[in-house]
């Protein structure tokens, strides 16, 4: 590969963040990344809550970077398309002893600057959620906690990104970084090496093995559960956890079960910087709870970190900020649906049946910027695949249609990456 | 748009709605409609390749897609319309019309005066009983592995646990067997078989395949593809009896526990 201005490591939300926003400017970069996606590992499995920074432990830079983040998620998802909704949050006191906390939670709100929380009494948080329990005793209201589709978030990232010249190398795994006179000089990856001037750790679990490669390890990254089992005490205890909120919750409202690992950092709390020892590398460690929120002012932040380390960044007069999702089939009307079809029959043939997602959208979604090329990879754009048949449906019309599109045989087509094959092969075909 | 109306209108073209079409019309109706998603009619019958029906009706041992043919024939003499590649999204009870949509015609818009609703079941799924573990590849309801064994001609997996006894996964463990796959083991948390005995002799101990009543799968691991099950026995309350568990190696896991009605619109 020719020299890089800058290489990522990481298409989570934090390093495809970062490659939109510098995309920005006149810079070569790659993203590399261990997946067959793009996504991430705790981008994937998470809440999708942008987060206010309400509850943020005052005066430390996640406090600021979240706080300064949720503001800007209305401009973000108009310009990258995706599922963004102010939905407003109440936080509950069930118990005497969590009631007695609010004022106090309720100043450290005012402490990281978010000024418009609102006390509840009971009456008023039943008046905004009338299936709350009859158990709660107060709360505060904090308006603009808000969700966001933190797949398609990624993805419209990564996408945008891509437009506007990033490069992306997927199924690429760092194994080395090179240094030379106290400089970065390479990446060195399992498919070749990128010579670069900066790389930009944002490995998210795996922050510290990639710190190491510098020798820039002052912290260790370690999941805040064993593995991503998903285990029957976790089981009863979210049941039981959200039981208490919401009486009216039964198990058998439930479509599926994941579960995700936060990279907690010892010690706690967001480092990012660029290391004064080995030039050109910049760190994006201890994003534990909070890397789908700040994902945004994250990068913008670390955009001047590179400015102050030297790297010129002179703004493209090309950069388009603007990307379309994929056709929102489900949310047109019927006359719409109808001219789409006639444009492209492919419209017309459903095939996830819970989700109403269309042959039409698939191939959109294949042949992408950044391709779709698995079974998860379709369902974490589209959605085919998390309803309540859970692909039972679908899953065997798009292997053939990845297959097709892809024009590789059935049996390579995977749930995630290799070794997650589907198919075993053909059938005796009655021989 | 494509404007139409009838009499009657099917969805679902599965036994249900072709007997109810086949009835419909025969007492005097005079347009009646059958609306199909797949690309033929017979339902899920056109990928239950085994034999066993018919024995009821037509005194002889049929496959599924030869019992579908003795309805299917009947469709055209009579003069019963269908729509097949089209796939019902909404009912306008109001109006009394329904919206499909379909790839050649775009979106259908039909009117009723009575509407029969034969869209046939969905099967339980892993979520829907919350088996713990892992997320790998190689988890199928019993009827998605039929329909990419039967219908596309793939086979998913060489070594399997089925977990539930419904007649599906019998019918789906024999299958496998006559592909040349190793069914390891079929796990019911029942006493009781959840299916025909007569699919448990035919397709289970004539073909050597160990069926394990008040057991389940507590636990299924595996990284990429799934590696192996824990099996484990239970109580009377179907609790997993502490000490009674072990593992079992395999690459795939069938459910068989259940259907649902599909009743979505
Ligand atoms: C259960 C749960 C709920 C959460 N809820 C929320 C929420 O509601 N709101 C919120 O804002 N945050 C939430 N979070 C936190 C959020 O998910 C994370 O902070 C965020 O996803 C971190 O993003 P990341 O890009 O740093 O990491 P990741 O998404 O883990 O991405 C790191 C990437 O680096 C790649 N990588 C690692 N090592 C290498 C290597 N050697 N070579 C190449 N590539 C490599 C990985 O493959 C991965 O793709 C939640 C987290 C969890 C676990
Ligand atoms: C995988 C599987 C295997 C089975 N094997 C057996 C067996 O071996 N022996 C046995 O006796 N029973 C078996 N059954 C039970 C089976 O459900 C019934 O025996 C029978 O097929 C039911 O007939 P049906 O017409 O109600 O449903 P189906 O045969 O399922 O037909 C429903 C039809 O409706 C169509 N449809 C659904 N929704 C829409 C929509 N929105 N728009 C348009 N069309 C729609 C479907 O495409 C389908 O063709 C099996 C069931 C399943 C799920």
């Amino acid at each position: 590969m020719s020299m890089m201005d800058v290489v990522i490591i990481g298409a989570g939300a934090v390093g495809s963040a970062i490659a939109r926003e510098l995309s920005r400017y006149e810079l070569k970069v790659v993203v590399v990344d261990k997946n067959e996606d793009v996504g991430g590992d705790a981008s994937k499995s998470n809440s999708g809550i942008v987060h206010t920074g309400y509850d943020a432990t005052p005066g430390t830079l996640e406090s600021r970077l979240v706080v300064a983040a949720n503001p800007m998620f209305d401009k973000l998802a108009k310009e990258l398309d995706i599922p963004f909704k102010r939905c407003g949050a109440i936080l509950t006191a069930v118990t005497q002893e969590e009631y007695e906390l609010l004022p106090e939670l309720f100043r450290k709100s005012h402490k990281n600057g978010v000024y418009d929380v609102e006390m509840l009494t009971a009456e008023q948080a039943r008046n905004l959620e009338p299936n709350i329990s009859p158990e709660v005793k107060g709360g505060i209201y904090i308006p603009r906690e808000s969700i966001v589709d933190p797949f398609a978030l990624v993805v419209a990232y990564a996408e945008n990104a891509a437009m506007n010249g990033v490069q992306f190398k997927l199924s690429t795994k760092v194994i080395d970084i090179q240094v030379e006179d106290g400089k970065v000089t390479k990446v060195v990856t399992d498919k070749g090496e990128i010579p670069t001037r900066f790389v930009i750790n944002a490995a998210g679990l795996y922050t510290d093995d990639i710190a190491k490669m510098v020798g820039q390890c002052d912290f260790t990254v370690h999941p805040d559960k064993e593995d991503y089992a998903v285990t029957s005490e976790g089981l009863e205890e979210i049941i039981e956890s959200v039981r208490r909120l919401l009486p009216a919750a039964s198990p058998k409202d439930t479509i599926t079960q994941y579960s995700g690992l936060r990279p907690v950092k010892t010690p706690e709390g967001y480092k990012i910087e660029a290391s004064k020892e080995v030039k050109g590398y910049v760190g994006v460690t201890g994003v534990r709870s909070t890397g789908v929120t700040a994902s945004v002012s994250i990068a913008a932040y670390v955009a001047d970190i590179l400015a102050d380390e030297g790297l010129d960044l002179k703004p493209k007069t090309n950069f388009e900020p603007y990307r379309t999702g994929f056709t929102k089939f489900n949310e047109l009307s019927w006359k719409e649906k109808d001219e789409l079809i006639k444009r492209n029959p492919l419209y017309g043939h459903v095939i996830c049946r819970c989700e109403t997602v269309t042959e039409g959208q698939i191939v959109e979604a294949i042949h992408r910027p950044i391709q779709a090329k698995s079974l998860d990879a379709i369902k974490r754009r589209l959605w085919a695949g998390t309803g309540r048949c859970q692909g039972g449906f679908c899953s065997p019309r798009i292997v053939e249609i990845l297959a097709r599109e892809l024009n590789v045989p059935a049996e390579t087509i995977t749930k995630h990456r290799k070794g997650s094959e589907i198919l075993t092969g053909p059938n005796r075909l009655g021989d | 748009m494509f404007e139409t109306n009838y009499d009657v209108v099917i969805i679902g073209a599965g036994p249900a709605g072709l007997a109810a079409a086949i009835e419909t019309k025969k007492v005097g109706t005079q347009k009646v409609l059958l609306v199909e998603r797949d690309h033929t009619l017979g339902g899920i019958l056109q990928q239950c390749i085994h034999p066993g029906f018919g024995l009821h009706l037509f005194d002889e041992e049929l496959t599924g897609p030869e019992y579908a043919y003795r309805f299917i024939e009947q469709i055209k003499p009579l003069g019963i319309d269908v729509l097949l590649n089209t796939m019902v999204l909404d009912i306008d009870r109001d109006d009394n019309r329904i919206y499909a949509v379909n790839r050649d015609k775009g979106v259908c818009n039909i009117g009723y005066k009575s509407l029969v609703l034969a869209m046939g079941c969905r099967e339980r799924t892993r979520g829907a009983i919350a088996i713990p573990g892992t997320r790998p590849a190689g988890i199928f309801t019993a009827g998605t592995a039929q329909r990419y064994i039967n219908m596309q001609g793939y086979m998913v997996g060489k070594e399997f646990v089925i977990l539930g006894s419904g007649d599906i996964g019998m019918i789906m463990a024999r299958r496998l067997t006559l592909e040349g796959a190793k069914v390891k083991a079929v796990v019911e948390i029942m006493p009781y078989l959840a299916g025909l005995t007569r699919n448990k002799v035919q397709c289970l101990d004539d073909f050597d395949i160990p069926l394990y009543l008040r057991h389940t799968i507590i636990d299924i691991k595996g990284k990429d593809r799934v590696e192996k099950v824990t099996v484990s026995k239970v109580d009377d309350n179907f609790n997993p009896i502490k000490g009674t568990e072990w593992d079992i190696d395999c690459d795939t896991v069938l459910l068989s526990v259940g259907l649902i009605p599909e009743n979505e619109l």
